[in-house]
C-alpha cells in the first residue's frame, strides 16, 4: 500500500505536536488502527527508522494499539465483531445491510516526550 | 511526558480536498472520482460518456497514471475535451494536492464536470480523499464475481458502481448473484449501472445519472 506517505504523515504529526509542547526529543508514538484500515506496522516501522533520522523523532517507539471492526445490523440493531473469515450476513437476522461501527480508525493518539 | 494528539493521519490531506471541494463547488462543477482495477474500461467510459452527453456539457479531465505517459489524456484531447495528466511518480494513487495542481491546470470557468481517473488500483485510492463529489468504481466481468469480498474498503465508500463489459457475460464465468450479495453487504443500496462500453449498452442511463447530478449542481 501507500505505507511510505503514511509514515511521512506520523513524523509530521509527531514533530509539529512535539515542537508546541517544547520537547527535546519524542521517545514513544502511539497509534490507532481499525482493523478495517488496511496499514502494514511492519513497513511503518521500516520507513519510520530510515525517515526520522536527524529528526527530534529519532530513536522513537511506535505503538500500534489494533481495533477490531464491529459491524451494527440495519434492521434488527445487532452488533457483532468481524471476524477473519470476512463478510458475511447478519448472524442474528440474516439481513445484509450492515454498518461498520467500529474498525475504521486512524489516527494518531499520543507522543511521549521528553522536555 | 504524554501529549494528547488525536490527529487523523490523512488529515493533511483531508484538509486540502476540503479546499478542492470548495473551488469546485465555487464554480459549480460537479466532479466525480473514478477508480478501477487496471485494464476495466476507466478510459472507455470516459470517451463513451464524452460521446453520449454529446457535446450538451464541457467535461474537464485529470488523467492519473504512475508511469510519465500521455497515453490516456491524449485520447480525451482527441475526443475534444480539456485533459491534463498527473504522473503519480510510481505512487499507487492520486492525492488531494494532485488534484488541486491539476484543476489550476484545467480552464474551470468553463467546465460543468470534472472527471478524475485515479491510477489502476482496488486499495490505495479508497483512503484518499480528492474533494471531488461522488466516489464511482468500475468493476468489469473478467476480473471475477469475488473482488467486492476481497476489496472491501474501496466498496463501502462507493456513490456509484458501474459494473462493465457485461457483453463477455455468456462467455466467462462471473457469478452476478454472489457478486451483488457481497456489494451489499458492503454498501446496501448502491446505485449501480451495468454497462457494456463495446456495445454501448447501459451508457443511456449512467449518462442520465450524471446529467441529473451537474444540474443539481448547477443549480445550486
Amino acid at each position: 500500500m501507500h505505507e511510505m506517505v503514511v509514515t511521512e504523515n506520523i513524523l509530521n504529526i509527531a514533530t509539529r505536536h512535539a515542537l508546541h509542547a517544547g520537547a527535546k526529543r519524542v521517545t514513544d508514538i502511539h497509534i490507532t488502527i481499525g482493523q478495517l484500515s488496511s496499514i502494514v506496522d511492519d513497513s511503518v516501522q521500516f520507513y519510520w527508522d530510515m525517515i526520522s533520522e536527524n529528526t527530534i523523532c529519532q530513536g522513537a517507539t511506535l505503538h500500534f494499539s489494533r481495533i477490531p471492526a464491529t459491524m451494527v445490523c440495519l434492521e434488527c440493531g445487532n452488533e457483532y465483531k468481524l471476524n477473519e473469515d470476512g463478510l458475511r450476513p447478519c448472524p442474528s437476522c440474516s439481513s445484509f445491510h450492515l454498518k461498520p461501527k467500529t474498525g475504521e480508525e486512524f489516527f494518531l493518539d499520543s507522543i511521549e516526550i521528553v522536555k | 511526558m504524554r501529549v494528547q494528539v488525536v490527529e487523523k493521519i490523512l488529515n493533511a490531506n483531508d484538509q486540502v480536498a476540503g479546499l478542492n471541494r470548495v473551488k469546485l463547488d465555487e464554480k459549480r462543477i460537479f466532479s466525480i472520482n473514478l477508480m478501477a482495477s487496471p485494464g476495466s474500461g476507466k478510459t472507455s467510459l470516459i470517451l463513451q460518456t464524452i460521446q453520449g452527453l454529446n457535446a450538451r456539457m464541457q467535461i474537464g479531465v485529470i488523467e492519473g497514471d504512475t508511469a510519465p505517459v500521455t497515453i490516456d489524456a491524449d485520447k480525451i484531447l482527441a475526443a475534444g475535451m480539456p485533459a491534463v495528466q498527473v504522473n503519480t511518480g510510481g505512487e499507487c494513487h492520486l492525492d488531494a494536492v494532485m488534484i488541486d495542481h491539476a484543476l489550476n491546470a484545467l480552464p474551470l470557468g468553463n467546465l460543468d464536470l470534472v472527471i478524475v481517473e485515479n491510477v489502476g488500483n482496488l486499495i490505495c485510492p479508497a483512503a484518499f480523499n480528492l474533494g471531488t463529489h461522488a466516489n464511482v468504481l468500475i468493476a468489469s466481468v473478467p476480473e471475477g464475481d469475488d473482488k467486492p469480498y476481497k476489496y472491501p474498503n474501496i466498496y463501502r465508500g462507493l456513490d456509484v458502481l458501474i459494473i462493465n463489459k457485461i457483453d463477455l457475460l455468456p462467455y466467462v464465468s462471473f457469478d452476478m448473484e454472489y457478486f451483488q450479495q457481497g456489494v451489499e453487504l458492503l454498501n446496501p443500496g448502491l446505485v449501480t449501472f451495468p454497462i457494456s462500453c463495446k456495445t454501448g449498452e447501459g451508457i443511456e442511463k449512467w449518462i442520465d445519472w450524471l446529467q441529473l447530478r451537474v444540474n443539481q449542481q448547477k443549480a445550486g
